[in-house]
């Protein structure tokens, strides 16, 4: 990251706390999209957003307590009753219809993104205390994550012009 | 179509959705020397507002945008 240093470069931190497959896309999007435009980008995983950090991925989405989702079908927005959604296998069968979904349309998939960060130098920090918290082994991790705590965020978010939180 | 500008390098990112056309567009003017010129085709309408903001903040130069047969197109300067 040194050599990057531009010194004069915009800068964005995003804390990433979200590991299902929806969350798992705007923080992703906004930080390859922001490395494309020449803005040096810190992530900061932590408690349920470390998993996106893993080597395999299987990433889920559910319908449960998510009012607002509607999947296209038949023409339809349709949604699905909480008490469907409950039901064993069914978060399994609609993260199958996401991905199909997100490969139907050509909307790139996580592995393909983290990739992509991975590859335009976006700085990938795993939270330690959530490494300790849920035993989390960090051999399971992609090569190049930097661990870390909430000072080494802090540091570089009273650097950025951006700091999120998703 | 291109008012004789010719381009140095075409890049296709038909069927392809946000943020992918940026990053492709990104990684092949990486490549390119000042001054070269990239043509890219896009299925994505989001694409045209998209590479208005990104050429403004990279400081490479869209030089034309149209639509052809319902393919966004855009010839882009590479600005080093």
């Amino acid at each position: 990251m040194a050599d990057m240093d531009l010194g004069n470069a915009k800068k964005m931190t995003i804390i990433c706390t979200k590991g299902t497959l929806d969350w798992a896309y705007p923080p992703f999007i906004l930080a390859t999209t922001a490395a494309a435009m020449d803005v040096e980008v810190t992530m900061f995983f932590t408690f349920y957003g470390l998993g996106l950090l893993d080597k395999e991925l299987n990433l889920s989405v559910t319908t449960l307590g998510n009012s607002s989702m509607r999947m296209p079908m038949m023409g339809m927005q349709m949604a699905m009753p909480n008490m469907v959604g409950m039901l064993p296998g069914v978060t399994a069968g609609t993260s199958v219809m996401m991905k199909n979904l997100i490969k139907k349309k050509g909307v790139a998939s996580i592995e393909d993104l983290r990739e992509a960060a991975v590859l335009s130098d976006v700085r990938l920090i795993g939270c330690q205390m959530t490494i300790d918290l849920f035993e989390k082994k960090t051999e399971d991790m992609i090569e190049g994550v930097e661990l870390g705590g909430a000072a080494t965020w802090l540091e570089s978010a009273l650097q950025s012009d951006i700091n999120l939180y998703m | 179509m291109t008012d004789n500008i010719t381009p140095d390098e075409i890049l296709d990112t038909k069927g392809l959705n946000c943020p992918l056309p940026i990053l492709k567009a990104k990684k092949a003017l990486k490549g390119m020397e000042n001054g070269k010129i990239l043509e890219l085709a896009s299925s994505d309408p989001g694409a045209v507002k998209d590479f208005e903001a990104f050429c403004r903040a990279t400081g490479n130069t869209l030089l034309k945008s149209w639509v052809d047969d319902g393919v966004y197109m855009f010839l882009i300067e590479r600005v080093v």
